[in-house]
């Protein structure tokens, strides 16, 4: 097993006076792709956003290389070669595509050139004009997907990237993932479709009420069925 | 109706849209990212007049020096501002931001009062801007002229700025989404900071421009501030073309209506206000949220 790349130890944090994350424990390793499963609530999101340092209030240990990111503001961690898709997408409605695309500033060498992420997104560079909003669901999660590919950083948080969408995107989506995976990227995934998790993941945290309390490896998915249906109340 | 008379109203009203124009357009950029009504910019725009007063009085620095210090100075100041104060309002509702930046105009303007009076201090156009064009119909002083050219120079420059270039796309981005926009690496806060000292340095400009047309008072950004703000909410917030356009149009509707209907050259814009926030409660070119 090499070293992690990814390394969160007892993360707690808090919405204003609600705490939601009690102590969240998993690492990542250099190359993987990982989910975190569970319910609604469970706290998928925010040990992203904790992680990403969206929600700032919050203690414990996030370690990533040598830095150590629990204290750092999110433009510092954005800078350190982490960048994060939110569910949302936050395409930008004042930004056409292509404007969208070259928002986030490169912060490392090594990313994709435009032409590399037109060639993953077809759709994106016949619509570079358009306002970003203007986009299908597909689209706007393929630009959302595709303007971080550009920044070099190597650990990409993507929150829910097939919600909402239609299964010949998901598979797009997943093809995506799979071709980043072998390009080297490290992948921390936040999940409800555990099949579509299963098609693309090395790993799998459960994640319920704000603590990780079991791990899947992929492989023995179709045997630990009933466990999971049990945490994911499907 | 004399063509003189119709020509000189136009003249004025383009000189008055273009510090409503000014005014507005910095109003809205602040707004927009900080989400602070700066209930102080007509104080910003007096203090920009004094700085350029100050420098003649007392560094001997005319007028050209005063069109790029003043917004320096004023800027700083309302850097100083954003740090200090306002950068703790941004999570409350917008009714802090104006309490505080509406009484921090009182200060100000009551600082000055008590040192100059309120009668107005002269200050005298450049010697390069003096004088004046006979174009048959009617005389255009050149300093008018200069206003009306300059500022929109400076509006249009600051149009390209944000919605052109690459800095723009980052104010615009974090105009919507601010966490984001930190979360892809970039510094936010010192975003915040240097568009709120931009915001009020534009208003510093436009007090340098208006000293020569009507003397440095105390008081001449507190009726200017109101008219400004009926015209942002005319315009909507949002829109950086929007505020230009509406800001010379209110301005030269404005003119006319001086020849037309002397009576209601006050009220004009106030009634054209309510017009559209009945029509359109954005404003004109506001986007609907």
């Amino acid at each position: 097993m090499p070293e992690p790349l990814l390394t969160v130890r007892g993360l707690n944090a808090w919405y204003g006076e609600s705490h939601i994350l009690h102590g969240v424990d998993f690492d990542v390793s250099p190359g993987e792709v990982v989910t975190l499963l569970g319910r609604n609530g469970a706290g998928k999101t925010t040990t992203l956003k904790a992680i990403m340092g969206i929600v700032r209030r919050r203690t414990g240990s996030v370690r990533f290389e040598a830095a150590e990111l629990a204290t750092l503001p999110s433009n510092a961690i954005a800078r350190l070669g982490i960048a994060f898709c939110p569910e949302e997408r936050g395409i930008f409605a004042s930004l056409d595509v292509e404007e969208n695309l070259l928002l986030p500033p490169v912060v490392k060498p090594g990313g994709l050139g435009v032409d590399a992420i037109f060639a993953l997104f077809p759709n994106l560079r016949e619509r570079r004009h358009s306002q970003g909003t203007k986009l299908s669901g597909g689209e706007q999660q393929m630009l959302a997907i595709g303007r971080i590919l550009r920044t070099g950083a190597r650990l990409l948080l993507l929150d829910e990237p097939t919600e909402g969408l239609a299964p010949v995107i998901v598979q797009q989506i997943g093809r995506t993932i799979e071709r980043l995976k072998r390009d080297g990227f490290t992948i921390l995934l936040v999940e409800q479709n555990f099949r579509f998790a299963a098609t693309v993941a090395d790993r799998h945290y459960i994640v319920e009420h704000g603590r990780v309390v079991d791990l899947i490896p992929n492989a023995a998915l179709a045997t630990s069925m009933d466990k999971l249906h049990e945490y994911l109340g499907v | 109706m004399p063509t003189q008379a119709l020509f000189g109203q136009l003249l004025i009203g383009l000189i008055n849209g273009a510090f409503y124009a000014m005014l507005s357009l910095g109003l809205s950029v602040i707004f927009g990212l900080l989400n602070i009504i700066n209930f102080s910019h007509g104080a910003q725009y007096m203090m920009g007049a004094f700085v350029a007063y100050f420098c003649l009085q007392w560094a001997g620095l005319g007028y050209w020096w005063a069109l790029l210090v003043a917004p320096l100075v004023v800027g700083t100041i309302g850097i100083v501002l954003e740090r200090t104060m306002l950068k703790r309002l941004y999570h409350l509702d917008h009714l802090y931001g104006l309490l505080l930046t509406f009484g921090l105009a009182l200060v100000i303007q009551g600082i000055f009062r008590n040192e100059f009076g309120s009668s107005g201090l002269p200050y005298g156009a450049p010697a390069l801007l003096t004088g004046g064009y006979n174009l048959g119909f009617m005389f255009l002083p050149t300093y008018r002229a200069w206003v009306v050219l300059f500022s929109l120079a400076v509006c249009l420059a600051t149009w390209y700025v944000i919605e052109r270039t690459k800095l723009g796309s980052y104010l615009r981005a974090a105009t919507e989404n601010p966490t984001l926009v930190q979360a892809f690496g970039i510094n936010v806060p010192r975003m915040i900071t240097l568009t709120y000292g931009f915001g009020v340095g534009l208003a510093a400009l436009a007090g340098v421009l208006a000293a020569p047309i009507y003397q440095v008072n105390p008081l001449m950004g507190a009726d200017l501030i109101i008219v400004v703000f009926a015209v942002v909410v005319i315009g909507g917030l949002g829109s950086i073309m929007g505020s230009i356009v509406t800001g010379f149009g209110l301005g030269v509707v404005e003119g006319f209506t001086k020849v037309f209907y002397p009576e209601a050259s006050n009220t004009v814009i106030f009634v054209i206000m309510a017009l559209v926030l009945l029509v359109r409660p954005a404003g004109l070119f506001g986007r609907a949220s």
